[in-house]
């Protein structure tokens, strides 16, 4: 079947439209690493992941954990661009009473497979459904998006251990590596690199790919797919705040909410309304 | 009645045979299957076991994902690495989510013995039950350990399940009923109570029937569930005894003594006393002399009774 990437460029741009909007919304929330993954997030719901919105605990389904809990903006606005629940709800990000939590929980939302925001849980849960569907001969396929500084978690090197003991080959991890953290640049405030290596030397097997791409993307996910024996994890190389030309590669857009002007800006820059 | 069995091992039984009929449990091990007795189910089931090595974080992250898959999880270690190195993934991964985890911990207390103070968990019961949610158990003996595990399987969300290394007496019959939440009043009595867990349960029966020698009549309840905690029980022995003394293998702060004395002081505000570690970190040493060293004995529990006699009296 022939792969629209156009298709998905448009999903990954209405993704990050909607990430500004709630984020701005809410008043607070993390705008640069939720666009980092924009274009992972399309790729993954609206090209390689077998789910149903309309039937969202389906016993055979792939399932998708945000270890990197603090983008649930973009997990959310991919969920309902997906159809889990209304753009209105999106919305009610944050706020009291919100389905919508501050980072995501799996028994408030549809759509959400774990409640993260703990850095590094999120990888371990996933082992643990790879494990469950292994053992069940589930032929759903587990993916989990990890961040670049949340690598220097310790239990993330347990998971990575745990998975290639257990040959979890119906695991894909991707990293989200934008380079920066809260503090600054990862390699600045506690060095991670070389993480192409290190986790090779977990015993997974890899790919380093740009992030941004969305034809990338799909060849290296298929790859992983079919990649028997060893778990897998894309190393997708990308830009803090992509998208956003004053957000991009930097460090203060991390956790912050844009206000009036600047949402209204980077609406337009991405060629939205707003 | 004269058998000594540890409630590890009861564990370790009760669950293999679990495993054998319920095919959605698995469980999970950090290396310490041999000591925690989670060997027995892996050799009857080893399809369904699952060591992740010396890993404790991970462990209950695996087992909360492979109970969001569907799974009954049974997840140990020794009770320190479970409660303490792993607090966090268990109040984050297992709790919040409300997942059907039983984090079932052994060698909890002085009783580890010799492996001293850095192996030996005081704090345990505290920190599982300041998570809201979390079914928070200590079982007295071995046949309450199996009527309690099976309780644990059967019931749905996450549960803390504190166990202990040495062989203790058996104080139940097998034809006893042992309900989660529900405190068994082993002795009755109507000047003091003794509410304990765990192994102090045994002591204060031996207390009890000293003191029963100098004309005191004590009650004596075994309070296998601290999360939820029976409140009846506490209230009716608020009202119609003088007194209540707890008594737990664990630091005074935050235990049993603190989940009664939360009952007592809103219910039926009466004289209480703590027995229990009194904010020290364990050693080596033999389990029988831990437990006189840290005052966790009959002998301690009659002392405190006798002592509140007399200041009642006074």
């Amino acid at each position: 079947m022939a792969v629209n990437y156009d298709e998905l460029r448009k999903r990954a741009n209405d993704i990050r439209i909607d990430v500004i909007k709630s984020i701005h919304q809410a008043g607070s929330g993390h705008p640069g690493g939720s666009l980092s993954a924009a274009d992972m997030m399309a790729v993954l719901f609206f090209h390689e992941m077998n789910i149903d919105p309309k039937n969202p605990k389906m016993p055979s389904r792939d399932k998708f954990v945000l270890s990197k809990g603090h983008a649930a903006p973009v997990l959310y606005a991919t969920l309902a661009e997906k159809g889990f629940f209304t753009k209105e709800d999106l919305m009610s990000l944050r706020k009291l009473g919100s389905k919508l939590q501050g980072h995501p929980d799996m028994k408030k939302l549809p759509g959400v497979e774990m409640s993260t925001g703990s850095l590094g849980q999120g990888l371990s849960t996933a082992v643990g459904m790879a494990l469950a569907a292994k053992l069940d001969g589930n032929p759903g396929r587990v993916y989990a998006m990890i961040g670049d500084g949340e690598l220097q978690e310790g239990i993330v090197w347990e998971a990575m251990m745990a998975a290639a003991h257990y040959k979890l080959d119906n695991l894909t991890v991707l990293v989200d590596w934008n380079g920066i953290q809260i503090d600054g640049r990862n390699d600045d405030i506690m060095c991670i690199s070389p993480v192409d290596e290190k986790i090779r030397s977990f015993c997974w097997e890899t790919a380093v790919i740009d992030g941004h791409d969305v034809k990338s993307i799909a060849e290296a996910l298929e790859k992983a797919g079919n990649f028997k024996g060893k778990p897998y994890a894309i190393i997708a190389k990308t830009i803090k705040g992509k998208g956003v030309s004053f957000m991009e590669d930097t460090n203060a857009w991390h956790g912050k909410a844009p206000d009036f002007e600047q949402a209204r800006q980077a609406v337009a820059e991405l060629g939205g309304e707003w | 009645m004269a058998d000594k069995i540890a409630t590890r091992k009861a564990y370790g039984e009760t669950l293999a045979a679990l495993g054998a009929d319920n095919n959605n449990i698995v469980v999970l091990d950090a290396d310490l299957s041999g000591s925690t007795m989670t060997k027995l189910f892996a050799k009857e089931n080893p399809d369904r076991f699952f060591n992740v090595g010396i890993a404790e974080q991970n462990l209950y992250g695996i087992a909360a994902g492979m109970a969001a898959s569907g799974k009954t999880v049974f997840a140990s270690t020794f009770a320190i690495f479970a409660t303490g190195r792993a607090f966090e993934i268990i109040r984050n991964s297992i709790g919040y989510p409300h997942a059907n985890v039983k984090i079932c911990a052994t060698h909890a207390g002085v009783t580890v013995g010799e492996d001293g103070g850095s192996h030996q968990s005081i704090e345990d019961i505290a920190l599982m039950r300041t998570i809201p949610g979390m079914t928070v158990i200590c079982p007295a003996d071995a046949v309450s350990t199996e009527n309690l595990i099976k309780a644990v399987a059967e019931m749905d969300g996450p549960a803390y399940v504190r166990l202990g290394r040495s062989a203790v007496p058996v104080l139940y019959r097998e034809e006893d009923s042992i309900e989660i939440g529900k405190a068994v009043t082993l002795r009755e009595g109507k000047d003091f109570t003794v509410i304990a867990t765990g192994i102090m349960v045994n002591e204060a029966l031996t207390a009890a029937e000293a003191l029963a020698e100098q004309g005191l009549d004590i009650r004596v309840i075994d309070m296998h569930t601290i999360k939820p905690i029976d409140e009846a029980a506490i209230i009716k022995a608020g009202k119609e005894t003088k007194g209540i003394i707890t008594a737990e293998e664990h630091t005074v702060m935050g235990g049993l003594g603190s989940a009664v004395a939360e009952v007592v002081v809103r219910n039926c505000p009466v004289p209480m006393d703590f027995i229990g570690i009194k904010d020290m970190f364990g050693q080596s040493g033999k389990p029988a002399e831990l437990l006189k060293e840290y005052n966790l004995t009959a002998e301690d529990i009659k002392a405190s009774v006798l002592r509140m006699f007399n200041q009642i009296k006074a």
